[in-house]
Formats: C-alpha cells, structure tokens, sequence
C-alpha cells in the first residue's frame, strides 16, 4: 500500500463526505420531523447543479470569478430554497394525515417530474462549466504526489460552515427551538403555539438549501453533470443520513465523512467499478443491523 | 365566504402560484445551456408560469364546487330500521365480483381476437402491454395487498430474464424450462430478500429493496465474464415442441415450425406464439391471484397491510405471510422477465433500472392498490398511450409523475379501487313491507 495512493484517497474522500453530509442534512431533517423520506431530494441536488451552470453562464466573462462566484451561491441557494418550499407545498403538505405509503409516492413522482423537466428544458446530453479557480496544493509524500486543488478546500471549509450555521441555528435560536419541538412531539408543539406546518415548511427550504450548497460545490469541483446525477448522489447521501442515525444532525455529517472516505478507499484499493455496490451494500447492512445508525435514537414500536 | 371574498382568495393564490413557479420552475424553462453559454428568452417562462396559475385556479373552483356538494349528501337513516329485526335483516352483502369479472372476460376476449384485426406492430404493443401487466400483478400482490413498498421490483424481473438468456447459453435451456426455473429462482430471490427486511416497515424497506435492486443492476453491469456486461446477452427465441420459430434451425438437424407446417417463413409466427402463450399466462395468473386474494393468506396479506400488530397479536404468522407475498410477486416477475427476453432475443442491464421499477409501481399506484381490474387496466394504458401519442413520447416521464402526485392527492385509491366484498344497509322499502 503506497503512503501517497493512501493520503490521496483520505483527502478525496473527506471532499466526497463533505458533500454527502450537506446532502444527507434535508434527508435527515426531513425524516426527523414528518417521518419520511424525501425521494425527490436528489433531485433538487441535481437542479441546483443545472441552476450554477446557468448563472455562471448568464454572468459570464463580465465579472470576476470571487463575483461569480458570490453571486452564484446567492441565487442558486435562493432558488433552491423556494423549490423546496414549492414542493412540500404541493407535493406533500395535502398529504399530512394520509398512509405511510402516499407521500413516498408522491415523492418518487416528484422525483420523475424534476428529471423529466431538466431533460425537456435543457436536453439529455452532459453540461459542463468552465473552471472558476484553477490551481491547487501539492506535497511529495513517500514517493508520490499528493494533490488538492483550491475548489477541494473550498469544499471542505464551506461545508464545515454551512453545517456549523445549521447547527448554530437549529441549538440556538427561536426557530431552531421550534423545529426541536416539532421534531419531538407535532401534537404539543401545536397545542404550545407553534405553527407545525410552518416549521415543516422551514426544513424542507433549510434541507433544500443545504443540497444547493452542496450542488455549487460539486459543479465547480467536478465541472459536469446530466439530469440523472440526482439518484445516486441521493441514495448515498440517504446511505450517510442513515449510517449516522437518521434524525440526528451531527449524525448526518459524521455518516457522510464516513461514507465518502469508505468509498473513496474501496475505489482506490478495491475495486472501482464497484464502488457504487459497495455503498448500497452498506446501506442495506446498516439498515438491517442497525437501524437507529450511529448517533440516532432507537425506534420504538407504537400501537 | 362572501363570493367577492372568494375571488379575491382565486386572484392571490394565482398570483402565488404564478411567481413561484417563475422562481422555480422559470430559470430553467428560459435559458438552455449550450456549452458554456445559454440561449432562450424568458417568454416561456412566462408562458409556462401563466399556464400553471390558470390550472391552480380552475383546480380551486373545482374543489370549493366539490365541498360543497359534499355538505349536501346525507347520512343513512337508519332509525327506520326498528330495533326488534336481527342484523341480517338490515344488512346484506354487497357484491362486486360481478362487473370485475365482466371486466376481466371482457379485456380477454378482446385480447384474445385482437391479433387477427392488427398486424406484427400491434402484436409487439401487445406483448409489452401484457408483460407490463404480468409485472403489475406481481408488484401488486406486494405493495398492494401485502403494503410492503418494493421499489426494487425489477431486480425479480431482470433475474427471470437472465436466468432465461444465461441458462440457455450455459445448459441449452429451453424456453418451456425456463419458465418455471426462472420463477423458482425469482421467489428464491425474494425469500432471501424478504428475510432481513421482516422487521422493517415502509420507508426503510422501500430503501433497502431500492439498494437490492441496484446491487442486481450493477452486478449485471459490472460483471464483464458472466452476464456480457453492458454489451448485454443473446436470448434465443421459444421453440415449441422443439419446433423452432427461426428462418433456418439453429441446431444441426433440427425442424422449424414453418418447414414442419409447409408454410412461407414470417416472422409474425414468432409474434403470435410469443403472444398466445403470454395471454394464457396472463389469463391463469389473474385467475390465481383473484383466488389467492380470497383465500386465507390473500386476507391475511390484507389485514398485515392494515395493522402488522393485531395482524400478530391475532396468531398471523408474519414471517411465512410477508415471505409468500414477496415469493409470490418475485415469482411472476421472474416469468415476465422470461417473456420478456425471449421477445426481444437480446437483454442488457438498461432495461432494469430504477425507471422500470418506479414505471412499474407507477401502475399499481394508478391502476388502484390491490385492484387487480385497475392494475390491468393501467398497465394497458400505460404502455398502449405512448404508442398512441409518440409526438408526446419525451413528456412520457413527466406525465406518469405528475399522474402519481396527482392520483395520491385526488385519487389515492387509484383509477379503480379495491373493494373488499362488504355488508351494507338493505334499502328501506323492504322493512316497509315485513
């Protein structure tokens, strides 16, 4: 095992995880709080991948990339964010006292709707966008060059902040306070005066926000996408929210750094092509040994 | 609410409607990406934004007009049913096996003649209809009567027709012998499947039959020696009686059915065979799970869906229950994929991803869970509408999700919705009369 191959990998995974986790975030809020698992969620991920194409595009060569770069944050998390809002509105909040089974449905519907929406409006084919930071860090580690380029480190810094705003906000202040709430008991929350489906609305925007950071990021790093990217990107990042104890928010950023640097060492030591398999594999074991994952609380069965 | 109130409520949320969807949905119905740079005007956008506010209001009309109706209907008198008459004198059964089975026969019979009106195209719509209504039934018996939500359905279906394209290339299976091995081999799947995930309900075992069912699909991709890999596998057409449906024999000696007959060679043969021998498989599995539904298990599939507690607390063993729905549903898939297979003479792993499986569920979901009419009648329409409307193809996708999210809000019974035979209150002239 090279020393170089082994430090090369940890660091793509950590980039990897990073992203997962910010993913992982709307899965686990969601699940938290209404108990289900929002299918269409990739989707939205994939979205706000086309959405930073389209403004780096529109702006162009006329600004600076730091600019470009500001502005693109803004409005693909501004524009995501109300996606998110408009789903659940739509999609989800008519089917509160429904089955188990009918929101899930509905969510995989949603799912078919937004891939078949990006294809119809933008085509089947790859899109790509140009290099907004070029250049990296390089070391010469036994033997080998390990690399990390600027984009990598945005990655890893920008995730860390978002996760800590996320965090700050749902411990510290009065909306977070509500969502713990709401999270704990719908019922008593409602009858203590908080709007519940107001603070339902709340986290499906703040989960859709956080996979748009997470799709920024991702664009610029890896530069192409189609409008098909969202299903795996999304049952992995379910996979962290799931490894990490669905529900918990730490829980879904650990799961996704584990997730990401599982993965990355299996493709770099084991075997690529199955580096997909391996992460089902995971999610399937994880679900059916233990369920409440790493951080989460056990579930208990109610009449 | 006063009717100036009401319009004003239909002016505002069209206008909510209207901006959000410039907000979402705009952006990307304005501009199209073209390498590094994007083309298109914000006409559509608007366009589009306006339609959606115009269907948001009309949708609002519909329902206020809806709620209003309904305040209107009343509730079964039944103080006129005195208190001295036994429960069988105020209640009967009410009973809908009749239309069903007119349904049924009726959908049989026009399958059964319709080769002869249309010609090899036809037979070909024909023959994915009826796979899809194979697929539909299966799926059925898991998610509709038993409620256990597999989005990797089409795990069983692409196993059925492996084992078929495999088998023949490895063992020289034929056609006859595939079908009951790929069916064993599928509800084998199923049980190994079904083991881990009893404890699980809902969401968790939508995911973990999802994760199942792209393990199968990138096995198959990725197993270059094995399946072919992406460049998929060769499945020989059916034979029957050993008399081959092929221009020449392909094995030395061997007869083909139209040398065997003294016809001209036509590939319609292969068609209609293919198509004859599907319809009497459809035909016997919709009898067997009409039966199955009445029986006990087929209740007790039923009554795990609505509550696995009492279910258990009532004796139900809910390990054999929930393994015989997923052996059963895995079962027919695995047939469906033999048909499928031995129909297209060529099988790659794209013809099993997750899109069939939600196509496949879409199915269930509009046909009406458990319906077994509704399933039938979804899977015709959704495979026969695409070749009906082919300028609309690209929509396709779009159409079946907007129809789920649709039907789960409107409908969430489906198109033709399960009824259970059931007691209802005797119309009142009779107690008139005794």
């Amino acid at each position: 095992m090279d020393s170089h191959i082994l430090i090369q990998q940890l660091a793509n995974g950590l980039v990897l995880g990073s992203t997962y986790g910010l993913i992982a975030v709307g899965y686990t809020m969601v699940y938290g709080i209404i108990g289900m698992i929002n299918f269409a969620h990739g989707d939205i991920y994939m979205v706000s991948a086309y959405l930073t194409a389209l403004v780096l595009a529109l702006l162009g060569a006329s600004v600076s990339p730091l600019v470009a770069l500001i502005l693109a944050f803004v409005l693909v998390v501004g524009l995501t964010a109300v996606f998110g809002f408009s789903i659940e509105r739509i999609a989800y909040k008519p089917l509160r006292k429904s089955p188990r089974l009918a929101p899930l449905i509905s969510a995989i519907g949603v799912s078919l709707i937004l891939q078949n929406y990006v294809q119809i409006t933008q085509g089947a084919r790859n899109q790509a966008v140009p290099t907004l930071i070029p250049g990296g860090l390089e070391w010469n580690v036994g033997g080998g060059v390990v690399g990390i380029t600027w984009v990598q480190v945005m990655i890893i810094v920008v995730s860390q902040l978002a996760m800590g705003a996320l965090t700050w906000m749902i411990s510290r202040t009065a909306l977070g306070r509500a969502c713990r709430a709401t999270e704990q008991d719908p019922k008593m929350a409602a009858i203590l005066g908080i709007n519940t489906d107001r603070i339902i609305a709340t986290v499906f925007t703040l989960g859709a926000a956080m996979a748009a950071v997470a799709g920024v990021l991702v664009t610029l790093n890896y530069g192409s996408f189609d409008f098909s990217i969202g299903f795996v990107t999304g049952i992995k990042a379910f996979t962290a929210a799931v490894l990490g104890g669905i529900g918990s928010l730490p829980g879904a950023m650990i799961g996704g750094l584990l997730l990401g640097l599982s993965e990355s060492l299996f493709s770099g030591f084991v075997n690529s092509d199955y580096k997909d398999v391996f992460a089902f594999s995971l999610l399937v074991l994880v679900l059916i040994f233990k369920p409440s994952g790493l951080l989460g609380r056990p579930q208990v069965e109610k009449v | 609410m006063s009717r100036k109130n009401q319009l004003m409520d239909y002016i505002k949320q069209g206008f909510i409607t209207f901006f959000l969807s410039l907000i979402t949905l705009g952006p990307l119905a304005a501009w199209q990406l073209q390498g590094y740079e994007v083309s298109g005007s914000l006409l559509r956008a608007f366009r589009l934004s306006l339609a959606l506010a115009v269907f948001r209001v009309i949708q609002m009309g519909i329902n206020s007009r809806k709620q209003a109706a309904k305040k209107e209907v009343k509730g079964i008198d039944l103080s006129s049913n005195n208190g001295s008459r036994s429960l069988s004198g105020i209640f009967q059964w009410e009973n809908h096996s009749q239309g069903t089975k007119l349904f049924l026969s009726a959908v049989l019979l026009v399958a059964a003649l319709a080769p002869m009106f249309g010609g090899n195209y036809a037979l070909t719509v024909g023959i994915t209809a009826f796979i899809y209504v194979l697929l539909g039934l299966g799926l059925n018996i898991v998610v509709g009567l038993a409620g256990l939500l597999d989005l990797g359905f089409v795990a069983f279906y692409a196993v059925g027709a492996y084992s078929y394209a495999l088998g023949a290339e490895h063992w020289g299976m034929g056609f006859w012998a595939a079908i009951p091995f790929a069916a064993g081999l599928a509800a084998l799947l199923g049980c190994l499947l079904a083991f881990p995930v009893l404890r699980m309900h809902g969401d968790y075992l939508a995911i973990v039959t999802l994760g199942f069912g792209e393990i199968i699909r990138l096995i198959l991709n990725n197993w270059l020696e094995f399946t072919g890999g992406p460049n998929g596998i060769k499945a020989p057409y059916p034979s029957l009686f050993g008399l081959e449906f092929t221009r020449s024999a392909r094995i030395e000696g061997g007869t083909t059915f139209h040398e065997f007959l003294g016809i001209e060679y036509s590939s319609d043969y292969r068609y209609m065979f293919i198509y004859a021998t599907l319809l009497l498989v459809v035909a016997c599995t919709i009898f067997a799970v009409s039966k199955l539904k009445n029986m006990s298990i087929g209740r007790a599939w039923e009554a795990l869906r609505e509550d696995e507690i009492a279910c258990r607390s009532l004796g139900i063993n809910h390990v054999t229950v929930k393994l015989s729905a997923f052996a059963m549903g895995a079962s027919i898939a695995g047939v469906a994929g033999v048909f499928f297979a031995s129909y297209q003479g060529f099988i790659n792993p794209t013809s099993f991803s997750f899109f069939e499986s939600a196509l496949i569920l879409a199915i269930v979901v509009l046909g009406g869970l458990g319906s077994i009419p509704g399933v039938i009648m979804a899977a015709i329409v959704l495979t026969v509408l695409p070749e009906l409307l082919r300028q609309f193809a690209e929509y396709r996708i779009l159409i079946f999700g907007i129809s789920m999210v649709g039907m789960m809000i409107w409908k969430p019974r489906g198109m033709m919705a399960n009824v259970r035979a059931r007691l209802k209150v005797k119309p009142t002239q009779q107690s008139a009369k005794t």
